[in-house]
Order: C-alpha cells, then sequence, then structure tokens
C-alpha cells in the first residue's frame, strides 16, 4: 500500500521534486523581454486598426503585402502569442489545483497559441506574398 | 528510517480577497490579469482576421461586418482598453522589477496613471477612427 510505504520515506525524500523547477528566472525575463518588444508593435497595431477599418478588401490586402507591414504583422503575431502564452501559463499554475486539470490548461494554452501563431503568419505570407495574382 | 512527525501541522494561509482592504494596486493586479485573458481572446479574433484577408473578398467583408456590429464594436472597444492598459501596466511592473516605486503612494500612482493612460489612449484610438469616417 502507498500509505504504508511512504511511511519509511524520510520526510526530505517526500519534499524532493516537488518545489520549483529552477526554470522560473528564463520565463520571468522571457516575459519582460517579449513584452518590451511588444510595446512598439502593439502601438504600431493600435495605429493601423482604424486606417484598416475604413478601407475595403482590396485596400487591406494591399496594406499587408507591404514589406514592413508585412513583417511587423507576423511579428506581433509570433511575439504576441510567445507572450500570452508565458502570461496565461503563470495565470493556470496559479489558480489551478488538480495535476490533470492544470496539465490540461497548460497543454491547451500551449497548442492554442502555437496553432494561432502558425495559422496567422500562414495567413500573412498568404496575402503578402499571392496577393497579386488573386 | 521513518518520518520525524507523524502529521503535519496545519499550515498558515495567506490572506485573500475578503480580509484585504479595497486599494488602487490591488484593483489594478486584478485588472492586469483581466486584461491578459481579455487580449488573449482579442488575439486569436486578430488571426481570425487575418485568415478571413486570406480567404478572399467575401470572407473578409463576413468578418468585417462581424467586427463592425454593435456587439463586435464593444468588443473591439474593450479590446482597445485592455491592451493599452496591459502595456502601461506591463511598464508599471518593469518599474517594480528593477526596485524603484514601492512607496505606497507612488505606487498607487503609477497605477492610476496606467488607467488614466489606457482610458486616454482608448479614446484617442476611437476618436481618430471616428474622425476618419472608419467607424
Amino acid at each position: 500500500m502507498a500509505g504504508t510505504s511512504s511511511n519509511f520515506r524520510t520526510p526530505l525524500s517526500r519534499a524532493r521534486g516537488l518545489g520549483a523547477a529552477k526554470h522560473g528566472a528564463g520565463h520571468f525575463i522571457a516575459e519582460r523581454v517579449s513584452g518590451i518588444a511588444l510595446i512598439p508593435l502593439v502601438l504600431w497595431a493600435a495605429f493601423s486598426g482604424p486606417l484598416l477599418a475604413k478601407g475595403d478588401f482590396a485596400s487591406a490586402s494591399t496594406w499587408l503585402a507591404q514589406p514592413l507591414n508585412a513583417v511587423l504583422a507576423g511579428l506581433l503575431v509570433a511575439v504576441g502569442f510567445f507572450h500570452l502564452r508565458l502570461q496565461i501559463q503563470v495565470v493556470v499554475e496559479d489558480y489551478i489545483e488538480g495535476f490533470v486539470a492544470k496539465s490540461g490548461l497548460l497543454l491547451l494554452n500551449l497548442f492554442v497559441c502555437v496553432l494561432g501563431a502558425a495559422l496567422g503568419l500562414f495567413a500573412i505570407l498568404k496575402v503578402a506574398l499571392m496577393s497579386g495574382a488573386l | 528510517m521513518t518520518e520525524a512527525s507523524p502529521g503535519v501541522r496545519e499550515r498558515p494561509l495567506s490572506p485573500h480577497l475578503q480580509v484585504w482592504r479595497w486599494h488602487v494596486t490591488m484593483a489594478g493586479s486584478i485588472l492586469h490579469r483581466g486584461s491578459l485573458i481579455a487580449l488573449y481572446v482579442g488575439a486569436l479574433i486578430l488571426v481570425g482576421w487575418l485568415l478571413s484577408l486570406a480567404s478572399g473578398p467575401d470572407a473578409w467583408a463576413t468578418y468585417m461586418a462581424l467586427l463592425g456590429s454593435p456587439l463586435g464594436k464593444l468588443v473591439l472597444l474593450g479590446l482597445t482598453f485592455a491592451l493599452f492598459f496591459n502595456l502601461a501596466s506591463m511598464v508599471r511592473h518593469i518599474i517594480w522589477d528593477v526596485g524603484k516605486g514601492f512607496q505606497p503612494k507612488l505606487a498607487d500612482t503609477m497605477t492610476i496613471a496606467s488607467l488614466v493612460f489606457a482610458g486616454v489612449a482608448t479614446a484617442a484610438v476611437w476618436l481618430i477612427a471616428a474622425s476618419t469616417g472608419a467607424l
């Protein structure tokens, strides 16, 4: 029985492996660095939003096909999902207790962010490289 | 060797929401996380827009009609605020991370400033949008 055998383990042995994974500092720094990178990207996006809301399909395609816009949009999507993944991971780790629920949500968070970034980047590439062919 | 103590004493719990007096840094902290979760949805809305643009004029028109509906505009207005608040709040946290700005008065002022910045920047973007006829 697990309960009986655990009586023979020392408190130190039971505590081992339950602490921090020692990856906290890297996570913390990556959050801050990606956050700083997002400041100009987000300001650019907020400036571009009304511009795109006003125009039609052709003007939006032409806008996204311009190299600077395509690259900045790509960086916004990539860095944005990278940052969101790190930040939401901490929220899940703080509030969700059960092992299965926590692991499940962490996996879901990772998958949603990777899928979102991949879809976004592909869409940008398609518009940027093929809008002339439409 | 057996266990040193058979039972673990009940551990003290940290005080939670119901025993804290309400203050602005606490509201800022909650709003920071709230805005983060809102921006998660916002990022997916952005990807949806990119996909609609990559899918052709019809898909794009449908998506823009959705975003341009009253509910869509309300969501976008909220997301604009969440975006600017999260941005300002992150700067606020970076100042704290380098060990500055912990005096209670200053910490409160920084939090209020990030809320004011978010409000003003949101109003500015939407006023610009309105004046250029984008709404």
